[in-house]
């Protein structure tokens, strides 16, 4: 991380001493974005304007972040945009320099002729830039002070997304920059009734969801997350089912080792996508119990399986070690959905893994255990 | 939040009701509706909804409200304690953390 923060520092630097909206400027004539549809005059010189329409390839470049692909090259140049004809009485509105949160945002402003001045979170997210402290005091009063803010508009206002608050202290915005922070609803979708309403938020504007759809859009990172580490497990079963009594066999990869890799596969499967998408009816609070549930139905299904074809499996101990192995590792992967989900604390966390981490570590290794034996007997 | 509550009891958010100026900022910052304002002054009104994300305690001018601040991510904490520092999302890479 030190050194992805140190390289994303690096072209920040060389913009400070420059307005950062001649990043813009820059932008316009050489990279022209396609969401860049012309600039504005302001007394501190040319600013884009973008439009607040998405096209498919922004469409496309969220699918593909959510995939864990071209997040890097998903990152807005941090400066001041502006949406429609704004002028100096026009809101500002703050937002991350991570595409999927700057479309968000844009795409919610038609109409609104405002001022976006998108700070430099190296391309994270509001909430977990916030959470970092990137999306922070420090960053908006010196993005603040780099695009001559006071200059282009008239009030002292800044409106910030709700989810920046864990980083950004208001009070100190004020004291540093002379600029008061409101914060506006957590949806940009609901920006528009929130400028309306006098900048003022509603219960309902202010507090976090994680509803179905919410939960399920997050499933691909989970997956892209976990990959690496099952499909090196699915392999090293795969490998060690050629053991056995006598010499390695090949043979042996082939009637057992190919079912153990996929059993891995098909419990990393389960245990990435259906603790997010079933969360609120899966019983217990904590997630590695929630992940048990999943991986219990899992190994209900192996053992019915055993029972009608017991040739795809070495012999009992080898199912037994699966019926232990499948919900050790949906617990293990459902628990670790608690970073992506929105409502859990670190204390909390904290607590679970206290007890649920050596339960998974004791069973993962009476799992192995038990399937090892089955190699052997 | 309706319908998903995590484990109860455990939340270090703690509120000194003597520095309380009535402000309400920690009611605005608030994602899940942790506080109310009570007699002009902020009370926890539900603490176990609580996700300590910091939000109400960096936001407080008068620093009446304290909370241990960080991430609720088993990754996070695995990881942090593999390297032997906080826990870090530090999964920046992938689009959903923290």
């Amino acid at each position: 991380m030190n050194k992805r923060a140190h390289q994303a520092n690096k072209p920040d630097r060389q913009t400070c001493c420059q307005p950062a909206v001649q990043i813009g400027d820059r932008d316009v004539s050489k990279l022209s974005r396609h969401w860049i549809s012309g600039t504005i005059q302001t007394p501190v010189g040319q600013v884009p304007v973008v439009t607040t329409r998405l096209l498919s390839s922004d469409k496309i470049g969220s699918y593909k972040a959510r995939w864990g692909v071209g997040r890097m090259a998903s990152r807005v140049e941090p400066g001041l945009y502006a949406v429609g004809r704004p002028t100096d009485k026009s809101p500002v509105l703050v937002s991350a320099n991570y595409k999927m949160s700057f479309d968000r945002l844009r795409s919610c402003l038609n109409g609104t002729d405002s001022w976006i001045l998108v700070i430099n979170t190296h391309g994270i997210n509001v909430w977990c830039a916030a959470g970092k402290g990137t999306f922070g005091t420090d960053e908006i009063v010196a993005r603040v002070r780099s695009v001559r803010l006071s200059e282009v508009v008239s009030h002292r206002k800044l409106i910030l997304p709700q989810l920046g608050a864990a980083g950004v202290a208001a009070h100190e915005v004020k004291k540093y920059s002379g600029f008061r922070v409101r914060y506006g609803p957590i949806r940009a979708r609901d920006i528009q009734a929130f400028l309306e309403a006098d900048m003022k938020t509603t219960p309902e504007m202010r507090q976090v969801r994680f509803g179905i759809r919410e939960r399920i859009v997050l499933i691909p990172a989970e997956l892209v997350l976990s990959a690496k580490y099952a499909l090196c497990a699915a392999v090293c079963f795969m490998l060690l089912s050629g053991l056995g009594p006598g010499v390695y066999s090949l043979d042996r990869i082939a009637e057992y080792g190919m079912a153990s890799g996929l059993l891995i596969l098909l419990a990393y499967v389960a245990g990435t996508t259906v603790p997010p998408a079933l969360l609120p009816w899966l019983p217990g609070r904590s997630f590695s119990i929630k992940g048990v549930w999943v991986g219990i139905i899992l190994a209900a299904g192996i053992w019915w399986y055993a029972s009608h074809s017991p040739e795809t499996f070495r012999n009992q101990w080898s199912v037994a070690g699966w019926l232990v192995i499948v919900p050790v590792v949906s617990s293990f992967l459902a628990m670790n959905f608690t970073g992506s989900s929105t409502y859990t604390s670190l204390s909390g966390v904290l607590k679970e893994m206290r007890v649920a981490l050596p339960i998974q570590i004791c069973c993962a290794v009476i799992g192995v255990g038990l399937w090892t034996i089955g190699l052997f007997v | 939040m309706v319908g998903l509550r995590y484990i109860p009891d455990v939340t270090t958010l703690k509120l000194d009701i003597e520095k309380c100026t009535g402000c309400t900022m920690c009611t605005i910052v608030c994602p899940h509706a942790v506080f109310a304002i009570e007699e002009k002054r902020s009370k926890i009104d539900d603490a176990d909804a609580c996700m300590e994300c910091g939000a109400c305690a960096r936001n407080c001018p008068e620093g009446a409200l304290t909370v241990d601040a960080g991430v609720g991510c088993a990754y996070a904490i695995m990881i942090g304690s593999l390297r032997g520092t906080e826990p870090t999302c530090d999964c920046a890479k992938d689009a959903s953390c923290c």
